[in-house]
C-alpha cells in the first residue's frame, strides 16, 4: 500500500544550494533510494543521484540520511517512523559537485599512494599454498566495497580540509593491514610507512569508521589497532633502537 | 569552449572484469591505455558474481581438466557455442586464476593450502575458485590494484602515475569513430559536467557487459543498457544469436524494490533445495532426456551426492539455468507458486546456521536486511530474472577483433559465441579473464601495424550535434517513461517464454517507442542530469531490443535461452545456424549464417550417442570438420 512520505533533499551544486520538500509515494519494503528513484521520475527528472548495483555490494550510493552516512540501497524506509520526514544530503568530507553527488577523487588518489601487492619472485603461477585461516585476516579486508562511508564519517578530515593531505583514512589502513597481513606479500615495513607517510598516528581510535561500516569490517579494532600496536613495538622497541645505534655507528 | 581531446594507443570502454584484463595485456605490451567507463573506478557490474569463476585446476577433483571444462560448456549451451571459443577458454582458464593470484587475490583454500573449488550447475566436478560469495568482487578488487601496480610503475620510471593508463570514470561514450573505414577513436561526455570528450586511438576494446536494464526484471544494474551492443552495431559490426537471453533462475521476488536481484547459484551447489508451495521437491520432474544419466531422479541419490559425488548422479537442482528457469516458470504458472509469485529455495533445514553464514555470508546479509529474513531459519522465495546476454558482438576468438570493422576488438558479456545458447554460472568470470587478455593482445598487435588515422572534423561535428539534440527540442516525450514502456513490452513479448505473435507485436511496439525517442527532450542542464544520460542508455536499449526480437522471430525452436512455446523442443537443424544482426542506420537486419563445426579432435571428445543428441545424421557422418 503505497502512502506519502515527506522528504527533505540537498539540492545545489559547489556554489549554491539547499534543502528542498517534497512528498513523493512510498511502498511497503521500499528503501531510501528507491523513493530518491521515484523523485527523479516524476518530479525532479535531472536530480542527480550516484548509484548502481542496488543490493549494497557496490558502495556507489554513499549519502548521509538524517546526518549519518549510510548507503540508500541498504536503508529500509520502514525504519523511520511514519511521520518522520526523511532528510538527505551529500557526503560532508568530500566537495559537492551536484545535489547527492560529491567527488571523491581524494580517495582514489590516495589508494594510488599506497604500495602495491608484491608476489614472491620464486613462486610461479599456481605455486601458492596458504592456509584458510591466514587468508581470513586478510580477506576480512578485501570484503571492503569502496563506498567511503568511513571516510566520509572520519573526523580527522570530516571538518578538516587540512589534514586530508597527509591522512590516508580507514579505507586505506584496512587496505594496507590487508597487505601487510597477506601471506605471501614480500613487500616490508608496511606498518612502519602506514605511520610515516599514511598518518595513521592521527586516528585516535573513536570507532566511528566500524560503526558505519556497511560490510561490518572491525576497522579499528582488527586493522588500526593491531598496526598502532606494532608501530609502537618496533619504533620503540629498546632491543631495536640499541640495534639502530650500533648500526648508525657502523656506517658512521 | 575548446573540446577537450585525448590520444591514447588502446581505448578501453568499460572498467569491469574483460576491460580490465584488457587494459593490463595492452599496457604490459608497451602501449598506452585510456580506461572508460560510465560509474566510479570498481563499481562495475562485476563486483555481482557471486559465485565463483570456472576453471579446471583439479585442486578438489583430479578427474577435471579442460576437456571435461569443454564439454560441459558445450552441453550448457547446446552446442551452439563457437567451439574455438570455449576451447580456449577451458584451456587458459587455470592461468588465468593462478595469474590473479601473483597480483595479490585471495581465494578460499584447500586443506592443502591449494586454491578451493565448488560445485556450480552443469559442471561435472567442483570447479569454481572462489572467496565466499563475493568472488566478482575479488576480481575487479584485484585488477583494479593491478592498473594501481602498473600505474606505480609508470610513476618511477616516468615522474607521472598517469603517463601511459589513466582511467576516465562517470564518463559516457556515445559513438565509436571511424575513418576511411577503421577505427579512429571515441566521442562522449562526462557525466559529471556534461562536457564532451574526444579520444583518438587506433584501437577501441569493447567490454560493456549486459543488456538486462532493456527488461523489467533484471539482476543488472543500472549501467547494463546494451552500450556496446549498440555502440558496435553503429560502427558496423555484427551481433551474433541474440535471442539468447539468460533468465537466472533465483531472483529474488519480494519485496518489490529489490525484485529481480540476484540469489547466487551457490545456494543450491551448498545443498539449497526448490520447493512448491505444496511443499513438492519439483526439480524432479524437470530433467531432460539430454541430461537423464547425470541427473538424480530421487531424492536418496541426491542427497547422497554432496557426500560422495563418484558413485551418485547430482541433484536436479544443479541442472543448466535454462533448464531450472523454466521449470519455476512453470510451477508457478500451474498455480503452485508462492503467495509473492515464486517458489522456495530452502537452505535452512539441511545446512546449520553458522555453516550457512560462513559459505554464503552475502546472502545472509541481503535477505535479513533487504527482506527481513533469516535464510538460516526460513525459506527464500525465488524466482526467473533477466540475468545474461549469450548473444554480443561478433568476434574472431584468438583475436577478439570484431568481424567487419579493423580496429574494434570485444571481450566478456558484450561479445558473442562462447556461451552458445545459454551460459553455465562460473564461466563468466573466467571468460572475462581470458578473452579479456586476448583482446589486449589482439588490440596491441593491430595497433603495432596501424598508420596514423586522425579523426576529421566532420566526423566531431556529427557527433556533437548528437549529444546536442535533446536539449535542444521543446516539450516531447520523457525518457523515464519510454524506458519503463520497452521494460513492459521486453518481459511481456519477448520474455522468458515466447511466441510468433507476440514477437511481431514487440517488434511493432519496440519501433514506435523508438520512433517517439526521436522526440525525447530533456529538462535541466548539462551538469550530472541523469534524464540527459538515460536519452542516449535508451537509444541504445532500443536497439539491442530490436536485435533481440528480431533474431527470437526467425528462430523456430526452443534451445537455451530462447524457448518458443509455439516450437517447443530443440530442433537439430537449427543448431547448425547463428544469427546475425547488423544495423542499416535505419534498422536491425537479421541473417542466418552457418556455425562452424567441430574440428576432428574436438569433435571425438564426445560419445558419438551424447553428439546425436544434438547433430543431424550428415554431420555426425562427416565427424568433425577436418
Amino acid at each position: 500500500m503505497a502512502r506519502k512520505l515527506n522528504l527533505r533533499i540537498w539540492r545545489g551544486d559547489a556554489t549554491d544550494g539547499g534543502l528542498k520538500d517534497v512528498q513523493v509515494d512510498v511502498n511497503e519494503g521500499e528503501v531510501v533510494l528507491d523513493v530518491i528513484h521515484r523523485v527523479q521520475a516524476t518530479q525532479m527528472g535531472d536530480l542527480a543521484v550516484r548509484w548502481n548495483c542496488k543490493a549494497g555490494k557496490c558502495g556507489s550510493c554513499s549519502m548521509e540520511i538524517n546526518g549519518k552516512p549510510r548507503l540508500a540501497c541498504m536503508t529500509q524506509v520502514a525504519s523511520f517512523d511514519e511521520n518522520e520526514t526523511i532528510t538527505v544530503t551529500p557526503l560532508r568530507a568530500f566537495p559537492v559537485i551536484k545535489d547527492l553527488v560529491t567527488d571523491v577523487s581524494f580517495n582514489y588518489k590516495k589508494a594510488m599512494e599506497v604500495p602495491a601487492y608484491e608476489h614472491p619472485k620464486e613462486l610461479a603461477p599456481g605455486e601458492a599454498r596458504m592456509e584458510q585461516i591466514d587468508v581470513e585476516r586478510s580477506q576480512e579486508f578485501r570484503k571492503c566495497i569502496e563506498c567511503f562511508l568511513c571516510q566520509d564519517v572520519c573526523h580527522v578530515i570530516r571538518d578538516h580540509e587540512e589534514n586530508k593531505k597527509s591522512f590516508a583514512g580507514p579505507r586505506f589502513f584496512i587496505r594496507i593491514a590487508e597487505l601487510d597481513m597477506h601471506p605471501l606479500d614480500t613487500l616490508k615495513n608496511r606498518k612502519r610507512k602506514a605511520q610515516e607517510e599514511h598518518g595513521i598516528g592521527m586516528c585516535n581510535i573513536t570507532k566511528c569508521c566500524t560503526e558505519v561500516c556497511p560490510e561490518h569490517i572491525k576497522i579499528t579494532d582488527n586493522a588500526i589497532i593491531p598496526m598502532k600496536e606494532r608501530v609502537v613495538d618496533i619504533k620503540y622497541d629498546p632491543a631495536r633502537m640499541f640495534a639502530g645505534i650500533l648500526k648508525r655507528e657502523k656506517r658512521n | 569552449m575548446t573540446l577537450e581531446r585525448h590520444k591514447y594507443d588502446v581505448l578501453v570502454i568499460g572498467a569491469g572484469g574483460a576491460g580490465l584484463r584488457a587494459a593490463v595485456e595492452a599496457r604490459e605490451a608497451g602501449l598506452s591505455v585510456a580506461i572508460i567507463c560510465k560509474s566510479l573506478f570498481g563499481k562495475a557490474h562485476t563486483v555481482m558474481a557471486e559465485g565463483g569463476a570456472a576453471a579446471s585446476m583439479g585442486n578438489v577433483n583430479d578427474n577435471d581438466n579442460w576437456m571435461v571444462h569443454f564439454r560441459d560448456t558445450m552441453r550448457g549451451g547446446k552446442f551452439l557455442n563457437h567451439y574455438r571459443m570455449a576451447e580456449l577458454h577451458a584451456k587458459e582458464a587455470p592461468d588465468r586464476i593462478w595469474e590473479l593470484e601473483t597480483w595479490g587475490a585471495l581465494f578460499d583454500r584447500t586443506k592443502e593450502g591449494k586454491i578451493s573449488q565448488r560445485n556450480f550447475g552443469g559442471h561435472e566436478y567442483p570447479r569454481l575458485a572462489h572467496v565466499g560469495d563475493r568472488t566478482g568482487l575479488e576480481l575487479i578488487r584485484t585488477m583494479q590494484q593491478k592498473i594501481v601496480a602498473l600505474q606505480q610503475a609508470d610513476g618511477r620510471e616516468f615522474g607521472d602515475m598517469e603517463a601511459k593508463i589513466k582511467v576516465f570514470a562517470e564518463c559516457t561514450i556515445t559513438e565509436i569513430l571511424k575513418e576511411n573505414g577503421k577505427i579512429a577513436g571515441a566521442y562522449g561526455y562526462w557525466r559529471e559536467s556534461g562536457d564532451e570528450i574526444l579520444f583518438e586511438a587506433p584501437a577501441v576494446v569493447i567490454a560493456t557487459g549486459g543488456v538486462g536494464k532493456t527488461f523489467k526484471i533484471t539482476s543488472n544494474s543500472w549501467e547494463g543498457t546494451g552500450d556496446g551492443h549498440a555502440l558496435a552495431l553503429k560502427a558496423g559490426a555484427n551481433l551474433v544469436d541474440m535471442e539468447f537471453l539468460q533468465f537466472h533462475p533465483t531472483g529474488m521476488v519480494w519485496p518489490p524494490s529489490v525484485r529481480g536481484i540476484l540469489v547466487t547459484e551457490s545456494v543450491r551447489g551448498e545443498g539449497g533445495i526448490l520447493t512448491n508451495s505444496e511443499g513438492e521437491r519439483f526439480m524432479f520432474k524437470y530433467i531432460p532426456d539430454v541430461f537423464k544419466d547425470k541427473y538424480a531422479d530421487n531424492e536418496a541419490e541426491a542427497d547422497r551426492w554432496y557426500e560422495d559425488q563418484d558413485n551418485n548422479r547430482r541433484p536436479p537442482e544443479l541442472l543448466p539455468r535454462d533448464e531450472v528457469a523454466r521449470a519455476i516458470n512453470a510451477e508457478v504458472k500451474a498455480g503452485r507458486g508462492t503467495e509473492h509469485g515464486g517458489v522456495f529455495l530452502d537452505v535452512s533445514k539441511r545446512i546449520p546456521a553458522e555453516v550457512i553464514k560462513k559459505r554464503l555470508p552475502s546472502m545472509w546479509h541481503q535477505f535479513y536486511e533487504l527482506a527481513g529474513v533469516d535464510i538460516t531459519k526460513e525459506a527464500m522465495e525465488v524466482g526467473p530474472t533477466c540475468h545474461y546476454v549469450m548473444g554480443g558482438v561478433e568476434v574472431e576468438p584468438d583475436t577478439a577483433a570484431a568481424i567487419g570493422v579493423p580496429g574494434l576488438f570485444a571481450a566478456g558479456e558484450v561479445a558473442g559465441g562462447m556461451h552458445g545458447s545459454n551460459r553455465l554460472g562460473g564461466n563468466s568470470l573466467t571468460d572475462l579473464l581470458v578473452f579479456g587478455r586476448r583482446a589486449g593482445a589482439g588490440a596491441a598487435e593491430y595497433v603495432k601495424g596501424a598508420g596514423a588515422n586522425p579523426v576529421s572534423d566532420a566526423t566531431i561535428k556529427a557527433a556533437a550535434d548528437r549529444i546536442e539534440a535533446p536539449f535542444s527540442r521543446q516539450g516531447g516525450e520523457n525518457s523515464y517513461s519510454l524506458h519503463a514502456e520497452l521494460q513492459e513490452v521486453t518481459h511481456n513479448l519477448v520474455g522468458i517464454i515466447r511466441t510468433r505473435t507476440e514477437i511481431e507485436e514487440a517488434i511493432a511496439k519496440i519501433a514506435d517507442i523508438r520512433a517517439r525517442s526521436k522526440n525525447v527532450a530533456v529538462a535541466g542542464g548539462r551538469k550530472f542530469n541523469p534524464g540527459f544520460h538515460l536519452a542516449f542508455d535508451l537509444d541504445n536499449m532500443l536497439l539491442v531490443a530490436e536485435s533481440t526480437a528480431k533474431s527470437a522471430l526467425l528462430r523456430e525452436e526452443s534451445r537455451g535461452g530462447h524457448t518458443r512455446d509455439d516450437f517447443p523442443g530443440m530442433n537439430n537443424k537449427w543448431r547448425q545456424v547463428n544469427h546475425i544482426s547488423s544495423f542499416d542506420g535505419n534498422q536491425v537486419n537479421v541473417k542466418a549464417q552457418p556455425l562452424p563445426m567441430l574440428p576432428k579432435e574436438l569433435f571425438d571428445l564426445f560419445d558419438i550417442h551424447e553428439l546425436e543428441k544434438y547433430m543431424t545424421p550428415e554431420e555426425i557422418a562427416k565427424g568433425g570438420s577436418n
